[in-house]
């Protein structure tokens, strides 16, 4: 009970905190939606699909599920300046529990992912995108898991690191080979051979897949149960860690 | 209200392929009783902040043992965190919070409900003197302001002891006199208050006891006035054209305890200065040695400082 009283505290007071600069919300969301106006209508063609509604399918899971990945990764930043603050160790001598003040901040985050989700979805059903609302509750679903995880990773590197300028590189040097081998873009089904052999050990790629899966209604594809397995797993993971590094964190 | 036996803490920091032990605190004993103001006074890695950080329950010490307003430091640490408060030196607000908000969270995290959380808010504000400045955003206050947030968070939830590291560095004059009465303030409500500063000139007004730590052990405890009486009794310097004669002259009287001889005077240690001065006038004006001036200096916390730890605070 205490735990949960503690997630909430720290949740809305984040949540309160981003809706007063509600302008942040909108600026993640400026490059995907660069993407589905600028790079999606060359995948028709690219893919030799007959319609934009099949390109879509195909595109906007991977859109989103490159949003949740980036946009969790980067959330350590706002931490370090917590930490500078001083407000993380403000809230360190008090009993509040340690996991409360992880998933406090990682539920926001994924809050606001949800949010921007939401926002593309509707975007990309001007586009002829048609899904199924249960297949795209599941697929949120998926998402939410990947924000949690990807933000608790970067929060844990942020209490680890202490630094933007560790942090920075840090991140994108994940983020990058992570993005390539997950078949976001372009699905890995034109990869020749070694490279799917390599791709199928990054679990973004299953996540990938079975987000794709949902979105061509495709419930029953064991892409579905597999990358939410997995995610589900990684998130209490990167929780779990960290967690642990709010408990003893020197700084 | 505070008792630590033998509390320590090293850390090991890499240079190169070279690991480095560092014992920043080596065996610190502290007793610190309820309702006072306690001074804790040493250089720049002395090992205070350490050892402040350990009682705060923000690192776990490796040795030694520590009971903190009855709470036992390494058993217990999570009851020891609800019976304290803690000021850290370096802030703690959020630029675009208002001091109501971060109180009323604060209070919240303590496990206080909403309703009482609110009240409690306005009430320190108005002690503070914050009233106006609540629903601002943190990041409008001036130094003296937002260190008067720090402190209120650190006391919202009534604790036992409030921790203060360093709580007037940086702060002008008349904030800080100002922060001198909120502190006595604190006591005079039955708080205790252990605070860290650099200032001897704050540990001599404000603090009930000190103590001095440095490289990593306390090297003496007491109340200030206690602490300067121990040093050396009073210094009377006499000015004087000829220095030989009154060295001569003083030197062998028997409330003299020392002697040094400068080029336009003398510097005599003595118990009690005020009472050596009428024998001093009487004993030169019977040897008809000419006097120029006279002055007594009392001992500061500084000169303390200077023989306790073989340097003066302000060079460290």
């Amino acid at each position: 009970m205490k735990l949960l009283r503690d997630i909430s505290l720290i949740f809305s007071r984040q949540m309160q905190l981003l809706l007063r600069n509600p302008v942040w919300i909108a600026v993640g969301l400026f490059q995907p939606v660069m993407y589905l106006l600028l790079f999606a209508p060359l995948l028709k063609p690219a893919l030799g699909v007959r319609t934009n509604a099949e390109a879509y399918e195909i595109f906007v899971p991977g859109l989103l599920v490159l949003l949740a990945i980036f946009g969790g990764l980067f959330q350590g930043f706002g931490l370090i300046a917590e930490l500078r603050a001083g407000v993380i160790e403000r809230s360190r001598v008090t009993p509040v529990s340690r996991l409360a003040l992880l998933l406090g901040r990682s539920l926001r985050d994924t809050v606001s992912l949800i949010a921007q989700a939401v926002i593309i979805t509707i975007l990309a059903l001007a586009f002829d995108l048609r899904v199924f609302i249960g297949n795209l509750l599941l697929a949120y679903l998926m998402l939410a898991l990947i924000s949690l995880m990807t933000s608790a990773v970067s929060y844990g590197v942020a209490l680890a690191v202490k630094s933007e300028d560790a942090l920075a590189p840090l991140m994108n040097t994940v983020a990058q080979p992570v993005l390539l081998l997950s078949g976001i873009l372009l699905p890995l089904t034109y990869a020749p051979g070694w490279l799917q052999g390599i791709a199928n050990w990054n679990p973004f790629s299953w996540a990938v897949d079975g987000t794709r899966a949902l979105f061509r209604g495709d419930l029953g594809a064991p892409d579905v149960w597999q990358g939410l397995l997995i995610m589900a797993l990684l998130a209490v993971l990167a929780v779990a860690w960290a967690a642990r590094l709010f408990a003893r964190s020197v700084r | 209200m505070i008792e630590t036996r033998g509390l320590r803490k090293s850390f090991t920091s890499r240079q190169g392929r070279e690991k480095k032990v560092v014992e920043a605190v080596r065996g610190v004993d502290l007793d610190v009783a309820e309702g006072e103001i306690f001074g804790f006074l040493g250089p720049n890695g002395a090992g205070k902040t350490t050892t402040l950080r350990m009682l705060a329950t923000l690192i776990e010490p490796d040795g030694g043992t520590a009971t903190i307003a009855g709470a036992d430091l390494l058993s217990d640490p999570g009851e020891v965190r609800r019976r304290i408060g803690y000021v850290a030196q370096g802030g703690s607000t959020w630029d675009e919070s208002t001091a109501r908000e971060e109180l009323v969270l604060q209070a919240r995290l303590y496990g206080v409900s909403k309703a009482d959380a609110r009240a409690r808010a306005v009430r320190v504000l108005e002690g503070f003197q914050l009233s106006e400045y609540a629903d601002r955003k943190c990041k409008t206050y001036s130094g003296g302001q937002r260190r008067r947030v720090d402190i209120a968070l650190g006391i919202i939830h009534e604790p036992k002891v409030v921790f203060l590291d360093e709580p007037t560095t940086g702060l002008d004059p008349q904030s800080r006199a100002h922060m001198w009465d909120e502190v006595r303030r604190l006591r005079d409500e039955g708080m205790t208050v252990f605070i860290t500063t650099h200032y001897l000139d704050e540990a001599d007004a404000l603090c009930d006891r000190i103590s001095i730590m440095d490289n990593g052990i306390v090297v003496a405890s007491g109340s200030p006035a206690e602490l300067k009486r121990d040093i050396s009794g009073d210094i009377v310097r006499v000015s004087t054209p000829t220095v030989a004669s009154a060295a001569e002259v003083l030197g062998s009287s028997s409330f003299v305890t020392k002697i040094e001889t400068q080029d336009d005077g003398v510097r005599l240690y003595v118990e009690d200065g005020a009472a050596a001065i009428p024998l001093i006038l009487r004993a030169l004006d019977a040897a008809s040695v000419e006097l120029g001036t006279i002055e007594l200096h009392r001992p500061s916390l500084d000169d303390v400082f200077l023989t306790k730890t073989g340097r003066s605070l302000r060079e460290s």
